[in-house]
């Protein structure tokens, strides 16, 4: 091996940074789940609809009726396990699995960050984030100060990647020149106050398209530039406190501020930590105060295998993004490898789909009334993406087929809007879609789209 | 360090109340007066439609009181004529399911059809009822009133005789009168409430929330266009959605030489609100056509409001080649109905899809995070 990476994979820094992310990661994991659960979105996502939409070979993935509540516990309870540092490699497994489980239950709810936080979650599994301020470290008597340099910088490149990608993928000309989809959403916040007004401005929409790019492709080398670190991460609070006012996105900012947390100074995390000691002092009522040893944390057992795995996943996601490169067509029409790819806020689009059931004998048709099966999230999310009408279409022609209708075909007329343009037909009208099969193959019953962003 | 950062958030806040204070007059510039919007919906839509229903049902009482005190040939076309008259201008209402006719579920005492006649039947029979419950939504309102009206005998006579001297001329009658004073009484809560309260706090809710008045206002017509218009009037009774055509679910089934009249109506009806025509004779004013125009012309994107008036154009068009008669029109030649509903279709495409992508309202009916 390289002598340079071999003594790169020998290098060890403060293993505090390490330590206050799984504290802040656990903790936000867990008031995710509370959060899901008191919105209601358990029973309205998961447990009200007939129907879900499966992700493509993870069909087999359901919902589970009212054990889907819990697996919500399970899940928040390994957040908080993990928070804790208690049984923490076994609580960090099973919150990648349950929450990747909840995520794959209906694809309807997919969101880059969901996706974030499984991918994470599993590099996590490799990493000896419990080895200081846990449960874990209080139980051995045993404190590593130092943990190799490799385990904090894979949470960086992730989070580099996440960034650097969703700057790369606003390097469109819809995006940069036509200021789309700012133009449609930020004059549609007029009712905030005095940013409503600002944001009125027609130049405003271009300045948000510039600065989200610039920022997104720049942040994560002034975050790691010593110099810039403080300004970066001041930056990085105000995009996401800012985009937090602007759109429902929910628990993302702060998942992203927080994580961001590891490219400052560990003596930023050493500090946190003596302040959460004090906090918790009271603790020492109940566990007896024990001798913890410092020592130097080595890597683990199988610290090579650990590399390798990490280095896997973290090549992925350097190649998956590029997957769309083996489709024709225009990507953000098709979606063709649009998902798992850090396309953050990226389009505003919208379709109306109406399926037409055939029998091919007869030629006699009705058509089908899409609240009858979908919610309308559901419905709202179907009509824009092909994969979902394909399943969806499955899912029509086996209900009437079960219900007696002789022959059935499947045909949608569906009609799609990108970035303010004009709707426009999307699906093959005469491409039955019964007689269609899922796969990783180009879908040729998409239309071609006019007027493509380059 | 943490200097540093202060210094940061202190000088972006600084900067963007600088900006703020010297923008704001410009800014107002290309915004929407979506207040104006709501105004002229409410004072010269709205109200005055309320109150010409409210006037027509009106006068249908008293034509009904008239018909029902003296049953005869003429009393009975009286009734109907001001009966049409009422059921004509409800068109213009039907669409506006918000404030106090949402709190009421108004519309479903109104015009829910095919009326159901054996409920009325046993309600005539029994002599007691309650008018308002939910499981006499298919018993009551115009479609209830046109059956007592027009549908309870195959001849004029036959009719006049059931409440001359049928064996239930009494129950039917009451019934009858009972009807039309449910539907004044409805009509007249909720233009109370218009012309009481309510038209403040509507015309002041221009927020961008699923439970704003701009944004109630838009979802309703909508919905309207689509279930009330498209597929009630249309769709439905030309079976688009089932195996054939469903005759009965026609609106105005027993008085079915009038029944395109009405989805003429309903159709014009969203036409005019579109493009903020006055129901009175006040000038047109602001209007989601004026919305949408001024969002797509900052945006530099295309114009959607032709898109929109032409697309309805051409429903006007294909529906006025219509029998007048849609139970005749559907037994002679269904297919022009499809045709109809086709053409309905797509203006629900451009409202559903363009126009709610154009105006980027929070919709009331999707609560999940985005990302």
């Amino acid at each position: 091996m390289n002598s340079n990476l071999q003594s790169y994979l020998n290098s060890t820094i403060s293993s505090a940074p390490l330590a206050v992310f799984r504290i802040g990661f656990g903790l936000m994991m867990c008031y995710g789940m509370i959060r899901f659960w008191a919105h209601g979105w358990i029973e309205s996502l998961y447990i009200e609809p007939s129907f879900h939409f499966s992700y493509y070979g993870f069909e087999w993935i359901k919902p589970l009726g009212h054990f889907t509540y819990l697996l919500f516990i399970t899940c928040g309870l390994a957040a908080l396990f993990v928070a804790l540092g208690y049984k923490y490699r076994i609580a960090i497994i099973i919150f990648f699995l349950s929450f990747t489980y909840i995520e794959l239950m209906d694809k309807t709810t997919y969101l880059n960050h969901y996706y974030f936080i499984s991918v994470l979650s599993f590099l996590m599994i490799f990493l000896p984030a419990h080895k200081r301020f846990s449960v874990d470290s209080y139980a051995s008597a045993k404190a590593y100060v130092t943990t190799p340099r490799w385990t904090l910088d894979s949470i960086k490149l992730l989070l580099a990647t996440v960034y650097f990608y969703a700057g790369l993928a606003k390097l469109n000309s819809d995006w940069l020149l036509r200021a789309m989809p700012l133009k449609i959403w930020l004059p549609s916040k007029y009712d905030l106050p005095i940013l409503g007004d600002l944001l009125q401005l027609s130049w405003m929409p271009h300045a948000f398209s510039w600065s989200g790019m610039l920022y997104d492709l720049f942040i994560p080398f002034l975050l790691i530039y010593k110099r810039t670190r403080w300004l970066a991460f001041g930056l990085v609070v105000i995009f996401h406190v800012l985009t937090r006012i602007l759109f429902p996105i929910g628990m993302f900012p702060f998942v992203m501020i927080v994580s961001a947390m590891v490219f400052l100074d560990s003596s930023v995390h050493e500090r946190i930590l003596s302040f959460l000691k004090k906090r918790i002092g009271f603790m020492h009522t109940y566990f007896p105060k024990k001798e913890i040893t410092p020592t130097s944390y080595n890597g683990g057992e199988q610290p090579a295998a650990a590399i390798a795995v990490v280095s896997f996943i973290l090549f992925l996601q350097l190649a998956i993004p590029f997957r769309y490169l083996f489709y024709p067509g225009t990507l953000y029409w098709t979606e063709q490898g649009y998902r798992f790819s850090w396309r953050v806020m990226l389009m505003e689009k919208m379709g109306n789909a109406q399926f037409k059931i055939v029998n091919k004998e007869t030629g006699k048709s009705f058509y089908v009334n899409n609240t009858d099966f979908l919610t309308p999230f559901q419905e709202k999310q179907m009509s824009f993406q092909p994969d979902f009408i394909l399943q969806y279409a499955h899912y029509l022609g086996d209900h009437f087929a079960a219900q007696g209708h002789k022959n059935v075909q499947v045909f949608v007329d569906a009609n799609v809007a990108l970035n303010g343009r004009l709707s426009q037909p999307f699906i093959d009208t005469k491409t039955d879609l019964y007689q269609v099969k899922e796969s990783f193959q180009h879908k040729n019953w998409i239309l071609p789209f006019h007027d493509e962003p380059k | 360090m943490k200097k540093h950062l202060l210094f940061l958030l202190a000088a972006c806040t600084i900067a963007s109340c600088d900006t703020d204070s010297e923008s704001v007059a410009e800014t107002n510039a290309d915004s929407f007066n979506r207040k104006a919007l709501l105004e002229h919906t409410a004072d010269n839509i709205i109200i005055p439609a309320y109150q010409d229903l409210a006037a027509d049902l009106a006068t249908l009482e008293n034509s009904v009181t008239a018909f029902t005190a003296n049953p005869d040939n003429n009393s009975l076309l009286t009734a109907r004529t001001a009966f049409f008259e009422a059921y004509l201008t409800w068109q213009y209402v039907e669409m506006f399911n918000i404030g106090k006719a949402e709190e009421i579920l108004y519309a479903f005492q109104m015009n829910i059809y095919p009326t159901n006649i054996t409920d009325i039947q046993n309600n005539i029979t029994a002599g007691s009822y309650n008018l308002s419950s939910p499981n006499n939504n298919d018993a009551v309102g115009f479609p209830a009133v046109e059956y007592m009206l027009y549908g309870k005998a195959d001849t004029d006579a036959a009719i006049v005789a059931i409440y001359s001297n049928g064996t239930q001329a009494a129950g039917s009658k009451t019934y009858l009168n009972d009807l039309v004073n449910q539907m004044q009484g409805l009509t007249t809560t909720v233009l109370n409430d218009w012309t009481g309260s309510y038209r403040n706090s509507f015309v002041n809710s221009t927020g961008n929330s699923a439970t704003s008045a701009i944004n109630q206002l838009i979802n309703d017509y909508i919905f309207y266009f689509e279930k009330g218009l498209r597929a009630n009037k249309i769709g439905i009774p030309a079976g688009v959605f089932s195996n054939g055509a469903l005759t009965t679910h026609v609106e105005s089934y027993y008085n079915p030489a009038q029944s395109k009249e009405l989805a003429k109506k309903g159709l014009q009806a969203s036409v005019d609100f579109f493009n903020g025509t006055s129901y009175n004779d006040a000038p047109a004013g602001e209007s989601f056509a004026n919305y949408a125009r001024t969002l797509r012309t900052n945006a530099n994107s295309s114009d959607l409001t032709l898109a929109i008036n032409n697309q309805m154009e051409s429903a006007k068009t294909k529906l006025a080649t219509l029998n007048p008669n849609f139970r005749e029109q559907i037994a002679a030649d269904n297919s022009q109905m499809t045709l109809t509903y086709d053409e309905m279709q797509r203006v629900v495409v451009l409202l559903k899809v363009d126009l709610l992508q154009t105006l980027n309202i929070n919709v009331d009916y999707v609560d999940s995070d985005g990302d």
